[in-house]
């Protein structure tokens, strides 16, 4: 309401956005989560008859829900995470309810980890976690392209090597 | 006391062994816990003989407990001779080394110049003895991986003498040390100070887990309903209202001693030291005597801490800000520089550490005043429902109506004046090489976060406070918790000033907004 007419500094949002292959990957792991409680809700039902009303009655609404979540979140998502690496940092901008924008800068960042899950496999994808010396000051980067993430982290590591100091 | 430092060659399995003797552990260390094992034994077996004892006959409450005890002496005292008897330690000119253990071999070793404080400690037995115990830390607080012993070794225990050797030749800099500049005097304890103890959130707690001791104690002799009794029949006899009175003022007298007891002891003798070769020394403790030494090179500033009651005393309390000091841990007084002290007093100390701390704070904006009556308001409703539903649900005699809605009302005023007083806290701003932020009620809080110890940022909106234009900026560092928030700062100011503490850090994706456009 204020910020409208007001003269003021803002962040810009990072520039690139996640790789498209993040929408069925989030899609696959809402499902997942949505079939935990499920699965068990509808077997049940099945088994015991004068329960059926009781068990199945929450499996659909789960369902339901989940179902939603699943087509809907992941394109939302996708557009408002964001990240960007420059030649000075590493700045990233997650969330909307509580919208967070992490900056890591070259000169601290102290490891560059690429990890890849069972289901980002699938996809291809991987995650590159960059951390500070912080406990607060890790910025992860969930849902590049394999090759993407291999060439990042490559980067990353070549530029922090080439700074001096224990980064605290 | 002939053998009152064994320092042992090894037979030399590794060839640099010859250049760094080891040193094993003082044997007394031994005595130290028999002694202390048999106070426990003694604390927990009389209680139990007492109670079998007193219900059947003595000659079975002995015949359980003394074996009993036996084995709870004996097993850990064997257990502690073999490691007294197999543990070596050594300093080599770049390496901490120690090994340790039986079946399970231990090796661990420490790169000396990774080391950043050396904590010493002695329970009163130990005192008795002359033994101290040694922690080396390294400061190393990556990434959260790694638990804290990973990080710390532990020399269990030593004679004073060594462990004072220990202590200076560790922290000793070969590059920054400073010829003939002596030990100087940053801050004394005075005895006077006490009176700030009861003013901690010590005193509640302490007098909450007295009437929970009672509660106990009646279950352990198979009577847990008998307090309950006792107050039944005073209220009897004086009068609900009486009892009430009387019962809060001798529960909260039982928490101020123990906060006066807890504190005399932690704080006794307590002062602070700078001594050459930049480190800084706290040495404190009545019973159990505490020394840490701190490289000042890992400071990376401090913060001034304030709890209400303390604060309302004209008092605060100085905490550092290190690397590999985590404020969150267990005990929190390692982080302590000076306890809850004068006001001024505690400004000189911070002064002294760090250089002046007399920052002038912006205020944040009004929305943020907004913001947490909105939520005192919410926590008001819902005390209103809870007294409401109470009354509803279930019939309420007349005293215990009086009790909830005077309780009610006391807590709706508290939160109101929190809101108000948390939102005065609020502050931030740049004092020489200095971030200073400045929150809380309850626990008002001012850090002072060396700038060039900022190692990145993390600016925070939920969608509340984008509506009201506010944001928080946390600064993320490496040393004390990990990072440091200014709350609720106006949205577009909070960013000028982070622009402003690291200068080149988030300017790349900072813009401008001119006035008109979206």
């Amino acid at each position: 309401m204020r910020g409208m007419k007001e003269t003021g500094t803002r962040l810009r949002p990072p520039n690139n956005r996640f790789d498209r292959r993040t929408l069925p990957w989030w899609r696959l792991q809402l499902v997942i989560a949505t079939a935990v409680p499920v699965v068990p809700l509808a077997v049940l039902g099945a088994l015991i008859a004068p329960a059926r009303p009781w068990l199945l009655g929450p499996a659909a609404v789960i369902a339901v829900i989940g179902a939603a979540a699943a087509v809907a979140m992941p394109i939302w998502w996708h557009r408002v995470h964001r990240w960007e690496v420059t030649d000075t940092a590493v700045y990233t901008l997650t969330g909307y309810f509580w919208r967070t924008w992490r900056i890591a800068p070259m000169s601290r960042i102290q490891t560059v980890d690429t990890t890849r899950g069972p289901l980002q496999s699938m996809f291809g994808l991987s995650t590159v976690v960059v951390t500070t010396a912080s406990s607060a000051g890790a910025v992860k980067l969930e849902g590049l392209d394999h090759e993407q993430a291999a060439a990042l982290a490559e980067r990353l590591t070549e530029l922090t090597d080439a700074t001096p100091g224990d980064a605290t | 006391m002939t053998d009152a430092e064994p320092v042992s060659e090894e037979s030399a399995p590794e060839p640099e062994a010859a250049e760094a003797p080891w040193a094993r552990l003082h044997r007394d260390g031994l005595k130290v816990t028999a002694i202390l094992l048999l106070g426990a034994a003694i604390l927990g077996g009389v209680p139990t003989a007492t109670g079998i004892g007193s219900g059947g006959s003595w000659a079975i409450a002995l015949a359980i407990v003394i074996p009993g005890a036996a084995l709870l002496i004996g097993v850990p005292v064997a257990l502690d001779a073999i490691r007294l008897h197999v543990t070596r330690y050594r300093i080599t000119d770049t390496r901490v080394e120690m090994h340790t253990g039986l079946l399970f071999k231990r090796r661990r070793s420490l790169a000396r110049e990774r080391i950043r404080s050396v904590d010493l400690t002695a329970n009163p037995v130990q005192r008795a003895f002359g033994l101290v115990k040694v922690k080396v830390g390294t400061g190393e607080s990556g990434s959260g991986a790694g638990s804290l012993s990973e990080q710390t070794l532990t020399i269990d225990s030593v004679d004073r003498a060594e462990a004072d050797r220990l202590r200076a030749e560790l922290l000793r800099r070969a590059a920054v040390e400073a010829e003939g500049d002596a030990e100087r005097r940053l801050a004394t304890w005075r005895p006077g100070w006490l009176k700030y103890a009861p003013l901690s959130f010590l005193t509640p707690l302490l007098s909450g887990a007295v009437v929970g001791g009672v509660f106990q104690v009646a279950e352990w002799f198979g009577r847990g309903g008998l307090p309950v009794e006792i107050t039944a029949d005073l209220v009897e006899r004086y009068g609900p209202w009486r009892v009430l009175g009387m019962g809060l003022a001798a529960v909260l007298l039982i928490g101020v001693i123990g906060s006066l007891a807890f504190q005399g002891e932690a704080w006794w003798g307590h002062r602070l030291d700078r001594e050459p070769g930049g480190t800084l020394r706290v040495r404190r403790g009545l019973l159990v005597s505490r020394s840490l030494s701190l490289e000042e090179e890992r400071i990376r500033g401090v913060e001034i801490v304030e709890p209400l009651g303390v604060r309302l005393a004209g008092a605060s309390r100085l905490d550092v800000v290190a690397i590999g000091l985590k404020a969150e841990q267990q005990n929190a007084d390692l982080t302590t520089l000076v306890p809850a002290a004068p006001v001024p007093v505690t400004a000189a100390a911070a002064a002294a550490v760090i250089g002046p701390v007399d920052a002038e704070l912006t205020g944040h904006p009004r929305a943020a005043r907004t913001r947490r009556l909105r939520w005192a308001a919410a926590a008001v409703l819902v005390l209103a429902a809870a007294v409401a539903a109470v009354h509803l649900l279930w019939p309420v005699p007349g005293f215990w109506s009086a009790v909830i809605v005077i309780a009610a009302l006391a807590a709706a005023a508290w939160t109101v004046w929190t809101a108000l007083d948390s939102y005065a806290s609020l502050g931030h701003g740049l004092h020489r090489g200095y971030l200073v932020a400045r929150r809380g009620s309850v626990r008002r809080a001012t850090v002072h976060l060396d700038r060039s110890g900022i190692i990145g940022w993390r600016v925070k909106q939920s969608v509340f406070q984008r509506r009201m234009g506010l944001m928080t900026l946390d600064a993320t560092t490496a040393a004390g918790r990990g990072h440091y928030a200014a709350v609720d700062g106006d949205e577009h100011e909070i960013l000028d000033f982070a622009d402003a503490a690291v200068p080149e850090l988030l300017r790349p994706f900072l813009v401008r907004e001119e006035p008109g456009e979206r």
